[in-house]
């Protein structure tokens, strides 16, 4: 991570700790964005830590080391709303003071997954982390852009179906 | 042509719902030139509507009006307003299905007599048996076009059955095959034969499956004896002062209340929604509900015992490549207590889709101990358990505080499990386990079961009325002009997939209810 990566970021309001920790996203005005500036997610109605916050979670809950940040950030957007506002406020001041009290400075900065996945387990039950769970068995489960990554073919009518094209060509049995 | 009947002629032959239950009966009663109007709640969709995305089908299909839960099953945690996953069209959940059409087994019929009173259990023998069914199995085979019956041919194995297979013969199971299927396996019946697509719960799009949607429905219509109101729920069947019932009132797609006359009524809209009509039709003349002088209406729920076991390979399976339902072990269907409990339980190939994996494998669960197992879902290969479970007396619906967009209190699924469920499905994960492990699996998984698919016996059949609902016709004990004519009429839920049973007792009673009208009986 250098300076130059960051062009174009208030730099004020940078989480410089969680960058020093090598965190994931950087947050700026109205934005979160990749550290390369690969991608960007715009925040209108909650803050850009707290869509970083939700997007370290989206990785601590479902982590899949092969699957890109873009993929969790689509299925965590949804909380951008006036709707979610208040429910991931809430959520995310007491997963940082949890933080807090166990040494970190937020959760984003705790810089082990095993750190931070023990402070999800301490709100494991609550709204917030039992909304932002289920809602990700679909948001990011459901993107057909990602399914790739895992192997699945999605669907095959458009191409005939299986008959021709390896429904039973398994060779090492 | 297409029949249209008046709304107060009432010498027709009204059918809540089109499913297995319900769209066969319509069919054969529109056949013998009875005149039928089928209500449904859900609406119409054929092949080429089908979607081959597992969410976006569930959307389409799927029975998401409001249901509550409780009991101790693990669904009532997981998935609280989805007790069951069964489908709201015209067809029913002959859609979604797999398609495994097996018979019951002959003792299966007589559940008391040959397991014998089981603690906590309300077990009773059907009123019928094998040889009384035989013949009627013989035709629904023949409709459904059930491979490895009759001269069909059996289906090709995919990858997942392979795996499963080697397992299994290495276990030293011998009856292992890729199962009676109501999926063609040549051209049959007008509809074609299966491309081995992968999307069989989410509608045949080719047509090889059978479902009623486009076979029965359609060829029901064409006599011109059949007319099906989709978008139609049924609130309500009304009575007259003799206990006769007269007719039903629905909502129709404008959400405006109708009411149709009616000679003859018959309940199929599966074993939730056809106790909770019963129990929502109460009057001050039958004030617990209709047809429920025995008090069993909504009682004796049985929904198989089941769970699933998915293994993780070093190489390659592509399991959802061809029919979800590839292949059976029937060889732990045979009832043997040595094992730990009664009845048996069949071990069918299942598949589901990343998006489906993700919600059921391990519902709740997260962290790497699941994603891991997702990392390799290439390598995975799975199967379903589904044995025979008991009806217990507090098992059932029962109407909730909650009510539906029309304003009807909805159905509340109360299920807790019994020992000799746990001790089933314990040993049918043990069993699933070792087949896996017999072709080198490195991760296993005993996953519980789904939102219920199969749903038996909240009307059942009993001999003597104060034992059940209906008697061995599915007409109701306490009214000559109801019946019921879906899986909630079961007995006993026995190790095998309920489908064909359903058809071969809809036919039956279809034939029954001709004669019965011609005789002027009812
Ligand atoms: C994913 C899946 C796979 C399955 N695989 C198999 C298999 O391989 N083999 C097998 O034997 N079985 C299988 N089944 C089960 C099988 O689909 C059901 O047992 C069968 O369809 C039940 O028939 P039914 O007539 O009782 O109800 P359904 O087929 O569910 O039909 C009931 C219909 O009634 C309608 N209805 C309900 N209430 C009302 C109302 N108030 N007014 C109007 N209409 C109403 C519903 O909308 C529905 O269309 C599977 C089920 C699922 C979900
Ligand atoms: S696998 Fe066969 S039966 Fe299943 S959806 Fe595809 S073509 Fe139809």
């Amino acid at each position: 991570m250098t300076k130059h990566d960051l062009r174009g970021l208030t730099r004020r309001q940078l989480l410089s700790r969680s960058l020093a920790a090598g965190a994931l996203a950087v947050t700026g005005a109205g934005f979160i964005a990749a550290p390369n500036a690969a991608w960007a997610v715009e925040v209108t109605v909650i803050t850009p830590d707290q869509m970083a916050t939700l997007l370290q979670m989206a990785r601590d809950i479902y982590p899949h080391d092969q699957v890109p940040d873009p993929f969790y950030a689509v299925a965590v957007k949804g909380y951008d709303s006036e709707d979610m506002k208040a429910l991931v406020a809430e959520g995310v001041t007491a997963l940082d003071a949890a933080a807090r009290a166990a040494g970190f400075d937020s959760y984003v900065a705790a810089g082990w997954e095993e750190d931070r996945v023990k402070l999800l387990q301490g709100i494991e039950t609550t709204p917030f982390f039992q909304t932002v769970r289920a809602g990700l068995v679909t948001g990011l489960y459901n993107q057909k852009e990602v399914w790739p990554i895992f192997g699945y073919q999605g669907e095959s009518f458009s191409q005939g179906g299986y008959i021709e094209r390896g429904f039973n060509d398994i060779d090492w049995l | 042509m297409v029949a249209k009947f008046d709304l107060n002629d009432d010498q027709v032959v009204v059918i809540i719902g089109t499913g297995a239950g319900g769209g066969v009966l319509a069919n054969e009663l529109a056949q013998k030139g009875v005149k039928v109007v089928a209500l449904e709640a859900g609406g119409r969709y054929l092949p080429e509507d089908f979607v081959n995305d597992e969410w976006e089908s569930f959307g389409q299909l799927a029975w998401t009006d409001a249901r509550t839960t409780s009991g101790s099953w693990r669904v009532a945690k997981d998935f609280a307003g989805l007790p069951a996953w069964i489908v709201k069209a015209v067809g029913g959940t002959t859609t979604h299905w797999a398609g495994a059409s097996i018979r019951f087994q002959d003792h299966e019929w007589k559940a008391l007599t040959t397991y014998g009173a089981v603690e906590g259990a309300n077990l009773l023998d059907w009123p019928i048996d094998g040889a009384e069914m035989a013949p009627w199995y013989e035709k629904a085979e023949a409709k459904l076009g059930v491979t490895r019956t009759g001269d069909r041919a059996g289906l090709p194995g995919n990858n997942n059955y392979l795996v499963f297979e080697k397992g299994a013969k290495a276990l030293g199971y011998k009856e292992v095959h890729t199962g009676r299927m109501a999926i063609n396996s040549a051209d049959y019946d007008g509809r074609m034969a299966c491309q081995q697509t992968g999307f069989c719960f989410q509608g045949c799009k080719w047509g090889a499956k059978w479902s009623a949607a486009y076979t029965d429905i359609p060829r029901g219509e064409a006599t011109g004896n059949l007319e099906v109101r989709d978008h139609a729920h049924v609130a309500r069947i009304l009575h007259d002062d003799t206990g006769k019932v007269t007719g039903v009132e629905y909502f129709d797609k404008d959400g405006a209340l109708q009411m149709q006359k009616a000679r003859i009524v018959c309940v199929a809209g599966n074993s939730f929604e056809s106790p909770r009509l019963l129990l929502n039709s109460a009057s001050s003349m039958f004030p617990e509900g209709l047809a429920n002088s025995s008090g069993m209406v909504g009682k004796n729920y049985m929904r198989h015992t089941t769970g699933s076991v998915y293994a993780i390979f070093d190489k390659p399976v592509r399991m959802w490549r061809g029919t979800t339902m590839a292949g059976i072990v029937q060889d732990e269907a045979r009832h043997d207590p040595s094992r730990g409990f009664v009845g048996g339980y069949e071990l069918e190939t299942l598949s589901l889709g990343l998006p489906f994996m993700a919600a059921f494998l391990n519902p709740g669960g997260w962290g790497r101990g699941f994603t891991t197992a997702l990392d390799h879902y290439e390598n995975m290969a799975g199967m379903w358990i589904v044995g025979e479970d008991m009806p217990q007396l507090g098992n059932g619906v029962t109407l909730s505080e909650t009510k539906d967009q029309h304003g009807l209190p909805v159905a509340n699924v109360n299920f807790d499990d019994h020992p000799n469920d746990v001790a089933m499905r314990n040993h049918a994960y043990r069993q699933g386990i070792a087949m896996y492990e017999a072709v080198g699996a490195t991760r296993v998984f005993p996953t519980p079961p789904y939102p219920s698919t199969h749903n038996l016996g909240t009307n059942r059949m009993s001999a003597e009325a104060k034992d059940g609902v209906v008697n061995k016709w599915g007409q109701t004990h306490d009214i000559a002009n109801l019946f019921v004519s879906d899986g909630s009429q079961f007995t006993s839920g026995a190790a095998e997939n309920p489908t064909l049973t359903i058809v071969a007792l809809a036919i039956r009673q279809a034939d029954h209810i001709a004669s019965e009208m011609a005789a002027g009986a009812i």
